[in-house]
Formats: structure tokens, sequence, C-alpha cells
């Protein structure tokens, strides 16, 4: 399992219809991800690179192609069931924070350890939130939140139930420059000392050009790979 | 597969904290149920409290153990029969006459009762002064109906004449056992003793006198005596009778119809506030999407994520049929005020747990299989959402359909439950989904109809108007269907009410039509009569010459024959009936000609007799043209043919008759008379009644006028009940307006603030949603208004046999309230929106 990629992707391909055409978003994308890696996807709006994190998340189910996510094969499961895994090993950064409103800052953070039945959940969750320095706005609802801290309670959540995958959409594309500076440098510390595969769909190159690898999408197909071009 | 470890204390602590911020829009949820659950809980409490009261009072309601009677003397055979059971006995002979009071020659109406032995067994006659029924029968004193004396400005000591007898007033009656208020209104009772009835001289030709015998077993009395051996024997005999599980049965049956109705109507109000709660959760949970998808996300299973919502509804449901319960357990304590002219026993009001129960239980299910309709889309909301708004459309998901199913079904058992009749709660529950099919048909039909007919030259705050009915996310469907399932609901509640009242109103007399029926006229008085009528200044309108006569035998059978042959399907009452036969050459006015050919005379002796029968009776006699009726005419049998079937308009104030022989048969028969006639003024009826009733003391005047205030007077009293209990509807109605407008205040909140942002005014924004909800609420209540009258007209046709003629005034009323409501609640939202800087409601909102 080790040496085994944490993401494989093979031809994988979406279609959507709309009205009476059909719209191909996806076409025979096919990729491996290795363990602990930072890879970041990047294209001009409408390239398939949401679509293509969403699909490797368990997201969306896929018109062909399979996907598997730390050796399990997601197109034969259910939702429930994927749910389970997305539980198990996934963690999730979006773009527009989705915080849960109606919680507060640490109760977010609390979801996924809860749903892990994790018994110190309340403790972890602080600590978490000490982390990335919003220790002291535990008892804060989102929106007494300020973009940015929002996103970074976005991350300790995304980091609670130790995923070894994240996958981070767009995740400063609603913040300001210094804000999303600061975001950035949170989540690869983050990741660096969690170790965890990180996945990220970006439009900043400079934000890209930290991972290691960087896949460039164009009209939903794979345009070029730095991985496959440094070796080649 | 959801995750096991995230149990019910999760799903429960995630409840609560979505809750939290939400507590005054689920706190609107629940204000819908409360009234119609507080309405259920009253009912069933006070209809639980009132069955104690009956069971525990059987006895004093029959005032005996046993009671025969008969519209003919009893024989001494009963009386022998009774007596070598040891049974102690009492006798009694009511009918109806006049009362004349000599001190101010007042006239009125009565039911003579005249008793002898210890009548009531059980129970007593409270009279002021107390006592007085316990010995008047020793003197020639008369017990008199309260409001008589009030009404005539008498008391005990005074005298009253009935008949050719005077009476003292022994005392003024409170209460009789068995009797309600509303029974003694047309004719007020008074009690004199039985030794004295045939002094009266009122047992005469054509006196309807009701015979009965009271009868106390002894003690320690086996019933099964009753049931082997004297139920049988008097199941031989023509006479009637009910011992006290009859007659507890009955009046149980009674009241019961009586609850199982106003059940209805609270349950009207129940759905009302239901479609409420599933309106605002519809709402409420269309803005829990994304929270949805990122709980999806983060590994919440489909099952969990609904389960969540379900939790926060099943606690307001809960907790607002706790709250309803207990406004109904405290409202039952005024619903012996409102019923108490139409109960025969005084009800002690306790709390009665199984309702109490039994309204929670309801109120939860109710308000739960609702929110359902809505909560299982939830299971449904993809992951995806969170990231992007999903270009595929929604799977197809069966659940909400057997939401719905399960809705249907909780409709039909419980409208079974108050109706006793499979056919009506089927004929009630479809009713609604048709409702329910029909308005939102019209939404759709509506939205479509904005986008397709899109008036594009119109200014641009009506453009925004009505764009928004079929805008992404509008409300058009939500809103008609709640507020039109509301107004049909109500509007038809009241259509129903005036249809009742119609049905029983009798049509009052105009100009020229008799208002004064004179009957118990004997032949031999009958130009007198018409003198005394005539120097009174009143027309003679008609005289109706009246023969009795009893059925011998059908179509060669005879009615003893027929009595012991239940296969025939021929109702009881037909055969052992007096009949009361009239003879005339012409149809009435209130008649019309069914089938077959009217006899006006009976040319030569020994010609066939062809008599007209009324519709209702033909069915229950089970007969045809042509077959033969033989009647015993006071002891001359008489062979007759149905020449005729009529129909009889029964609300017509003037003599019907179910049978009506032609002329030239009973011209020499034994009779007696009525005469109608005509007053102008209470004054003219005054004097004329005194006159009479002096000169002929045996004659009985019915006052049409008179009655017919009576019956609107007990009319008013039972609109009033229908009415107190439409104010549940009508305000639960309310609240789900407000509910329903108010809900969507936060969608309202950032389309009005981008709007200011881009520059529109104050003004223009309050109009734009003026003019959606003027449309919004016009279409709904039109609508709403539209099936009220086809469920009007429907329930006219088939329940009530008529035709439905609502009142003009009252539907443009329901248009108009509804509507301005709609849009009154609806500018009061945008208010609060539009008096601050757009980016503090944003953050709001955000």
């Amino acid at each position: 399992m080790k040496n085994e990629p944490i993401l494989r992707i093979r031809e994988l391909t979406k279609n959507y219809r709309s009205g009476s055409r059909d719209l191909t978003v996806l076409s025979q994308v096919s990729l491996d991800v290795e363990r602990g890696s930072t890879c970041a996807i990047v294209g001009p709006s409408g390239s398939g690179k949401t679509t293509l994190l969403g699909l490797s998340a368990g997201l969306d189910v896929p018109s062909s192609g399979s996907v598997t996510l730390n050796g399990i094969v997601l197109d034969k499961l259910s939702e429930d069931e994927k749910a389970q895994v997305r539980s198990a090993h996934v963690g999730f950064i979006f773009q527009s924070f989705n915080l849960l409103p109606t919680l507060t800052a640490l109760e977010n953070v609390m979801i996924p350890l809860e749903l892990k039945g994790e018994k110190k959940a309340r403790k972890k969750a602080k600590d978490l939130l000490e982390k990335v320095g919003l220790a002291d706005r535990a008892g804060h609802y989102p929106a007494q939140l300020s973009g940015g801290e929002q996103q970074r309670v976005s991350i300790a959540r995304a980091f609670a139930n130790e995923p070894s995958i994240l996958f981070a959409d767009e995740p400063t594309g609603n913040l300001d420059g210094e804000t999303g500076a600061t975001v950035e440098e949170l989540i690869f510390r983050l990741n660096t000392d969690a170790g965890t595969t990180l996945i990220l769909v970006t439009h900043d190159l400079d934000l890209a050009s930290r991972a290691g690898r960087v896949i460039h999408m164009k009209n939903g197909k794979l345009f070029s790979d730095s991985l496959v071009d440094s070796v080649a | 597969m959801a995750d096991k470890k995230a149990g019910i204390v999760w799903l429960v602590k995630m409840a609560w904290r979505d809750s939290r911020r939400n507590a005054a829009r689920l706190l609107l949820f629940m204000s819908s149920i409360v009234l119609g659950i507080a309405a259920l809980v009253a009912i069933n409490s006070f209809g639980d409290n009132l069955s104690d009261e009956i069971d525990g009072e059987a006895k004093a309601l029959l005032g005996a153990d046993l009671e025969i009677s008969s519209r003919t003397p009893i024989s001494d055979a009963v009386r022998e029969r009774f007596d070598s059971l040891g049974f102690e006995m009492a006798e009694e002979m009511s009918f109806a006459s006049m009362i004349y009071f000599p001190k101010n020659g007042g006239t009125r109406l009565i039911n003579v009762r005249a008793v002898e032995g210890n009548f009531p067994f059980y129970g007593e006659i409270i009279t002021e002064p107390a006592g007085e029924a316990n010995d008047f029968t020793e003197e020639q004193k008369a017990l008199v109906d309260q409001t008589l004396l009030l009404q005539f400005d008498a008391s005990a000591g005074d005298s009253v004449k009935i008949g050719e007898v005077t009476f003292h007033i022994g005392g003024s009656v409170l209460e009789v056992p068995g009797q309600s208020a509303i029974t003694t209104t047309v004719a007020p009772p008074v009690f004199i003793p039985l030794r004295l009835m045939e002094e009266t001289g009122l047992n005469q030709l054509g006196s309807r006198i009701n015979y009965k015998i009271y009868a106390k077993y002894p003690e320690e009395f086996d019933n099964t005596v009753f049931e082997d051996y004297l139920s049988p024997w008097l199941e031989t005999t023509e006479l009637s009778y009910d011992d006290v599980a009859e007659r507890k049965e009955e009046i149980g049956d009674a009241y019961s119809d009586l609850t199982g109705f106003l059940n209805l109507t609270a349950f009207v109000a129940l759905i009302l506030g239901c479609i409420g709660v599933a309106g605002s959760v519809h709402i409420y949970l269309k803005e829990k999407t994304t929270a949805v998808a990122v709980l999806r996300v983060l590994g919440t299973s489909g099952q969990q994520a609904m389960a969540i919502f379900l939790i926060q509804v099943l606690a307001m449901a809960l907790l607002g049929s706790v709250l309803g319960a207990a406004l109904g357990a405290a409202i039952q304590y005024f619903l012996p005020a409102l019923f108490d002219d139409f109960l025969l026993v005084d009800v002690a009001i306790g709390l009665s747990w199984p309702s109490i129960l039994e309204g929670i239980l309801t109120g939860v299910i109710a308000a739960v299989l609702f929110a359902l309709l809505s909560l299982v889309r939830l299971r449904k909301i993809s992951p995806l959402r969170a990231i992007r708004t999903s270009l595929e459309p929604a799977a197809k998901d069966r659940a909400p359909w057997l939401a719905g199913g399960g809705i249907f079904v909780f409709i039909l058992l419980f409208s079974r439950l108050q109706l006793d009749e499979w056919s009506s709660a089927l004929t009630f529950s479809f009713g609604i989904l048709m409702a329910f099919a029909l308005l939102a048909g019209l939404a759709r039909l509506a939205t479509y109809s904005a986008k397709r007919f899109f008036p594009s030259r119109s200014p641009f705050v009506w453009r925004q108007g009505l764009a928004n009915l079929y805008r992404p996310n509008n409300q058009t469907l939500i809103l008609v269907v709640t507020i039109g399932l509301g107004t049909a609901l109500i509007t038809t509640l009241f259509i129903s009410q005036e249809l009742l009242v119609d049905k029983v109103k009798l049509t009052s007399a105009p100009e020229s039509r008799p208002n004064m029926v004179l009957f118990d006229i004997q032949s031999n008085q009958m130009s007198e009569v018409r003198e005394v009528t005539q120097q009174s200044g009143l027309p003679v309108i008609s005289e109706v010459p009246i023969v009795t006569m009893r059925l011998e035998a059908i179509k060669g059978r005879s009615v003893n024959e027929l009595r012991s042959d239940t296969a025939t399907g021929i109702r009881d009452w037909v055969l052992s009936r007096e009949y009361r036969v009239s003879y005339r050459d012409s149809l009435s006015e209130s008649e019309t000609l069914l089938r077959g050919k009217w006899q006006d005379e009976v040319g030569r002796s020994g010609d066939s007799i062809f008599v007209s029968i009324e519709e209702g009776l033909r069915e229950d006699m089970k007969v045809n043209l042509g077959d033969e009726l033989i009647f015993n005419v006071q002891g001359a049998r008489l062979s007759t043919y149905v020449g005729s079937i009529r129909e009889v308009d029964w609300q017509r104030m003037q003599t019907n008759f179910l049978v009506m022989f032609p002329k030239g048969v009973l011209e020499n028969a034994p009779k007696f008379h009525v005469l109608l006639t005509r007053f102008e003024s209470p004054e003219q009826s005054a004097a004329f009644q005194q006159k009479l009733v002096k000169q002929f003391p045996n004659i009985s005047v019915i006052d049409l006028q008179l009655v017919l205030e009576t019956i609107d007077k007990v009319l008013s009293k039972v609109s009033f009940a229908i009415r107190f209990m439409a104010f549940f509807s009508i305000f639960t109605g309310l609240l789900v307006l407000t509910g329903s407008v108010l809900i969507s205040k936060y969608q309202r909140m950032q389309e009005s603030v981008l709007l200011r942002t881009l520059g529109a005014r104050r003004n223009q924004i309050l109009l734009i949603n003026a003019i959606e909800y003027f449309l919004l609420g016009s279409l709904a209540a039109l609508s709403g208004i539209v099936i009220a009258l086809i469920a009007g007209s429907l329930l006219a046709w088939l329940s009530f046999e008529t035709t439905l003629t609502p009142d003009i005034l009252v539907l443009p009323g329901v248009y108009l309230t509804i509507t301005l409501l709609t849009v009154l609640i609806g500018l009061s939202n945008s208010r609060g929106i539009l008096s601050k800087p757009p980016l503090e409601v944003l953050r709001k909102v955000m």
C-alpha cells in the first residue's frame, strides 16, 4: 500500500446533459498521485480542474473511467460508502470556506472528529484552532469572522480527521493578497507537519509553483504535467 | 452503510446546534399546529367528559328503567304484565295544546304532560319552589316551564287554563330529566295531574296524544328477564320502548355525531397548520442545501443529514403539540357554556389524559408527515453542491411520493374515525388531494404564463414583480398551495355552515301566505271558528280536513305478516304509523307530481280509489304505481291503489301530507280540521288567540312567525358553535400565511439589497415586492375560492340535496382580505431591510 499511488485515475470522463446538448467537461484523463506529494492543478475557467477535483474526492460520479483513492475503488461504492471513505481518509478546503453558519468555529472543527467517534473531539479541535491561531475565537460564529479567519477554521477542520489526502479548491480564491499568502503558508506548513498528500486547484501560479507537481488542464484534457515533462 | 460511530447522540447535538440560530423560524413552524391541536384536544376532552356524565346519569336521563310509548292508549295487558314482574309504574299522556293565562289573557302553544305516579323514578324535576314536583298530582296544580312564566309575567299561585280546567300554578319548572333547553323552546312543558286529563276535554278526535308507561324494576331485578322474556314480547306489540342502555346509546350516538363533526372542523385547522409546516419547512430546508452538501463532503450519510433536521421538526412538533394540548385542555372549560342549550346533562369538566395524549400524538404524526415531503429530499443532496451547482438534474426519488402517500392515508384514517363512514372519509380525503393538485397545477400554469406572455413593454417595477413569479427559486408554488388551500378550507367551512343553516331554516311566509295554523278543530266547531276568524279581521286562506287511519295491508299482505318478514325491507314506522290524510282535487303549491296520474275525484261509489303518496314514503313502503294499499279508517276497510307519486317541499310552512286521497271518498269519515290564516301584527295575533282559546280551549294555534323566530334562535346558537370552531381554522390560516411569507424573508433580503446597491429606490423595491405578493395573494385567494365553490356545490348536491347559493358579499370579502393580508405581511418583510445600509443587511444574511 505504501508504494502504491494514493490517487489513481484512469480514462476519467465526465459529460453533462445541458438542454439538448451533451457537454464534455472532462475527457479521458489519467494520472497517478504519489503519497506525500503536493500537486497543483491549474487552468483557465471551464478547463475541468474543479470537476477533476470533485471526481477525485468522490463527490461526483464519472461518466466513464475509474478513480482509486487510497487503494479503494470509488466507482463501485454507494454515496454513503464514499462518505465513509471521505470521513476516514479525506480533508477538503473550499473556496467559499463553507463553514456551517449555525455552528461556532470550534463546533465546525469538531464535526469530522465526532463523525469518527473521537472521544476527545473538543480538545483536539481546540488544539487545531490553536495551530491556526484562532484559539481565542473558538466560540464565534462564521458571521463574526473575517474571510481569512473563516478559511483558517476551514483548514483546521480539513486536518481534523488526520486525512491521508487533502483536496483544496482555490483556497485563496476569495481572499486578498496578504490574507491569501497567510492562508497559503498555513496550508503548506500543516501539510508538511502532517505528511498529507495535497492536491490543490488554483488560478494562482505563484501558489501552484509551491507544489512539487503542476498539472495544467485545458478544455477538459491534461495539457501538461510537470512530472511527466521533467521525466521527459 | 452510514458511519455507525456518529450515532443518535451526535445527531441530536447537531440538531440542537443548528436550531440555536433558527429558533424564531422553528417557533413559527410550531405555532402553525398549536391551534389545530388545541381544538382537537378541547373537543375530545369535552366529549370524554360528556360521555362519562351520560354514563353516570344514564338512569336519570330516562327517569326510569324502562319507558313504553304509543300513539294509541296502552292496553291493560301491559300493565298486568309489568305488575306480575313487580314493576313500579308511572303513566303519562303528552300532547300539544294551548295554555291560557287569565291574569293577562296570554296564550301560547305548550307541551302538556299529564302524569301520575312517582315519575321520574331517577333524577328529579327541579322546580321553584323546590319539591313542588313531589305532590302536585294530589291537587289541582300545574307546574309551568319557567320561560313561560317569565314571558307572561306569571308566578306560583297564579292560574292557568288548559282545556276546560283551571289550574293553580304550583311552581316553575327549571329542569326536567332527559330534556335540553333547546327541545322545550317551541312548546315548553307544563305538568298537570293525569287524573284531570278527562276534565280538560282535550282528548278528542285527531288529538295527537303520546301515551307512556314508565317502569322501575324491583331491587335485584335480573336483566335477563328483560332480554329473554319482556323484549321479545314487546317486539310483537306495536309499542315503542326504550331502556337505559338504548337511551344511553341514542344520546351517545347523537353527541358522538356532534363531536365527530366538530373534530373534523378542528382537523381542518390541523391540516391547515400542517400545510403551513410543510411550506415553512420547504423554504427553510432550501437554505440548508449547501450546509447539507458540506456535511456530505465531511463524511455524513444522506440519512444522517436528513435525521438532523428531522429531529428539529420532531422536537418542534412535540413542543407545539404539547402547547396545543395545554391550550385545548383550558379551552374545554368554555365549551359547556357554548353547548349548554343542547346538553341533557351538566358536564363536569376535568382533564382527559387519553384525549390529551391522543392530541399530542396526532399533532406530532401530522407535522412530521407533512415535513417529510421536503425532509426526504435531503438524502439525495449531492456533496458536489458544496463546490458547484450541479449541472445534472436531480436523481429520481420516490420518497417524497411515499411521504405524500403517508399523508393521504393519515388524513383518510383520521377522517374515518370522525365520520364513521369510509365513503365520507374518502370523499373528504380525495377532496383535499384534488384541491392540492389543482392549486399546484394553477401555480405551474401561472409560472408558465408569466414567462410565456411576459409583458416586456410594461414598467420596470411590473416586470420585476412579474418576473419574480417564475425566476429560479421562486415561491409561487409553495405560497399558492399554502395560502390557496387555507382559503379553500376556511371558505368551504363557511359555505357548509350556511348550507346547514339554510337546510334547516323553514321558508318564511311572504305576504299573502298563511302564517298561522289552527289545528284540532272538530267538525262541529268549523263554522264557528271560521266566523270568529273572519270577525277578528283574519282571512280564512284554507280549511284542510284530516282523517286518521291505519295501514292494514300492502299488496295483499297484512302489516302483521310484513312486520314479521324482515326481508321485505319495509320500514317499521310505515306499518305501525297512524296516518293523517286529507283529500282534495288538485296539487298544492308545495307539491310536484313525479309519476302517475292525479285523481281529483272518485265519480261513483265502487270506482277504484287512487291515492297519491309522497316519494319518501313510497321508498320506505317499497311500493310502485298500481300497488294496492288497504287502510283501516276507524274500523272501516278501504281498498286503494297507488295512483301517483308526489314530491313535497317539507320546508314550506303549510299542511303537507304523506298520503292524499281524491275527493268523493272520505267526506263522511270522522275527521278534524286545520285552518290556515294570516295575521298582520303581533297584537292582532295575540287578540285572536285569546278569543279563540277562550271559546275553543281544545283548538291549538301555531304562530309560524314565532316558530321561525325560535328556529332562528336555535340556528344562531348552532352557527355560533360552528363559527367558534371555525375560529381555530381562521387563526391558523393567518399564522400559516404569516409564516409562509416571513420564512422567505432571507431570500428577499439578498435580492432587495442587491437592487438597492444597483441604485433602485426604496419605493421601487417596495412596489416590486407589493406587485409580486399581490399577484401571489390574488392567485391563491381566487384559486381557493373556486375550490371552495366546487366543494360547496358538491356538498349541497350530494349531502344536503339542495343547490348552492353563496353569499354574494362573502366571497369578494374573502378575496380582498387574503390578498391584502398577503401584501401587507410581504411588505412588512421588506420595510426592515430597506431602512438599513445594504452592507449591514448583507453581513447579517451571510
